[in-house]
């Protein structure tokens, strides 16, 4: 800490710009509720960019009061880290380039020096000069805090996509003559139940199929909407010939859907896919010879 | 009566993406303070609906995660709120069945289900918190009738 307490001078306009920020909170956070960072971020209310602002002079206030400037590791910036990399993650989200987000950052300067100017213009000129240095290496180390949580949101961002990429993946899987089966793995949310019931109904056209599994074992969370999903998706297959049956359901998500009051009466529903698939040959006419000895096809 | 012992998380709900954060936290959460395979379901399910609904219905929000202690038992108290449109009847929002958009309807009153305690705070045009708490086993007293 004493490294970071240069000259004399840099200590009083630091006090200085401390004040000033205190002082000007409120418009300086109305402006940057103005600038593209916080407009296109806190899209739902302004009112909210405005807090968000003042969060943000709020903790250059506290740096400059600790006289550490230039230390993007300053204890000031910790409060809003966490929504620096939000805002960040927004952005690069909006497909923002981290040179585009650097520059919309180096947007909020102006209208701050302008206050600053405004507020010092009876001081004698090299005070304002300080003063006006102080601030932008403030704004500067800002910056670098903000990019440097934007990047590491970045690459979460990049593994959770990874992930969602993953989850996207809907194979088709043929069991049987006349019966295809679909495993679903990960989040059902409506984006992609669309995707699995498309692929789910060309599957029944091309392969002619009678029945169609739906194995949910990979799916964590069964919600009203995932439901709705599974009973629109069961529907849509009724139309088009086939008799859709759901594997899969896990006892703990059994309980679950009762406790939640989700009526799934009107779905044919198996424990396991070795379940549903005897349930369908049986239903098809298949004669089963040599069954496992668990009784795999029998119910 | 219970004593928070801190926010523990507090995430955004600002999209589908938000969602699948939330139930992972929760999911993580619960499982650190020994909840079962049912009950962190369960938790897990209802903090689904009603983040959804807060995005959804609320026009996006949070969730603040705390854990909670009363008479030795823990517990994770999930508190969603957003600054939308408000609950003008709540009774009814509760009801099975009654959806104001193309919803089942089941998720504000199946969450209620799915928690040991369940409280809904909203004011018409100003915003709603929903504040729900499930406790590891047995709640620390008999739930109040109501
Ligand atoms: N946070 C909220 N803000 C405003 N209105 C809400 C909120 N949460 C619930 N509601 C109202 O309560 C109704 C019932 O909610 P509920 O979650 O039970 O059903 P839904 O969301 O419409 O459908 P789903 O079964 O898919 O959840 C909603 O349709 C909505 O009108
Ligand atoms: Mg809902």
């Amino acid at each position: 800490m004493p490294e970071h307490e240069a000259g004399g001078t840099l200590g009083t306009s630091t006090l200085e710009v401390r004040d000033f920020l205190r002082r000007r909170r409120e418009q300086i956070a109305q402006r940057w509720a103005d600038e593209p960072l916080f407009r296109t971020v806190f899209t739902v209310s302004r009112d909210e960019a405005v807090e968000a602002g003042k969060a943000v002079v709020d903790a250059l206030a506290q740096v400059a009061d600790s006289q550490r400037v230039e230390d993007p590791d300053a204890a000031g910036f910790t409060g809003v880290r966490e929504q620096l990399a939000r805002m960040g993650a927004a952005r690069s989200r909006a497909g923002l380039s981290a040179t585009q987000m650097s520059s919309e950052l180096a947007a909020l300067w102006p209208p701050v020096e302008n206050l600053l100017v405004a507020d010092l213009d009876q001081a004698p000129p090299e005070e304002l000069r300080e003063c006006s240095t102080t601030l932008s290496v403030l704004m500067g180390t800002l910056r670098l805090v903000a990019m440097q949580t934007a990047l590491s949101e970045g690459q979460a961002l990049i593994d959770r996509q990874r992930l969602q990429l993953l989850e996207v993946a809907t194979p088709v899987i043929k069991l049987w003559d006349g019966i295809v089966a679909v495993p679903l793995i990960g989040t059902l949310d409506s984006a992609r139940s669309q995707v699995v019931m498309e692929t789910l109904l060309n599957a029944v056209v091309d392969q002619h199929a009678r029945f169609a599994i739906l194995d949910i074992t990979g799916v964590p969370t069964v919600d009203s909407l995932v439901a709705q999903h599974l009973m629109k998706t069961v529907a849509a297959a009724r139309l088009m010939g086939a008799e859709c049956v759901v594997s899969g359901i896990r006892p703990a998500i059994a309980q679950t859907i009762v406790h939640l009051g989700l009526d799934l009466g009107t779905v044919k529903t198996r424990a396991s896919l070795a379940d549903a698939l005897g349930y369908c040959l049986h239903e098809l006419g298949a004669n089963i010879v040599n069954a496992t000895p668990d009784g795999a096809g029998r119910r | 009566m219970h004593t928070a012992a801190g926010v523990e998380a507090c995430l955004p709900i600002r999209s589908d993406m938000d969602l699948v954060w939330v139930r992972q936290h929760v999911r993580q959460a619960a499982a650190r303070l020994g909840f079962g395979l049912v009950d962190q379901t369960k938790l897990v399910t209802a903090a689904s609906e009603l983040a959804r609904n807060t995005l959804v219905h609320g026009g996006g929000g949070q969730l603040e995660v705390s854990l909670v202690t009363a008479d030795g038992v823990s517990g994770l108290r999930l508190a969603f709120s957003d600054s939308g449109p408000g609950i003008p009847d709540l009774e009814r929002a509760l009801s099975d069945g009654y959806t104001s958009g193309d919803g089942l309807g089941m998720g504000l009153g199946g969450a209620r289900r799915l928690v040991h305690d369940f409280e809904v705070e909203s004011v018409p045009g100003s915003g709603t918190t929903v504040r729900v708490t499930s406790w590891v086993g047995r709640p620390p007293r008999p739930r109040e009738e109501v």
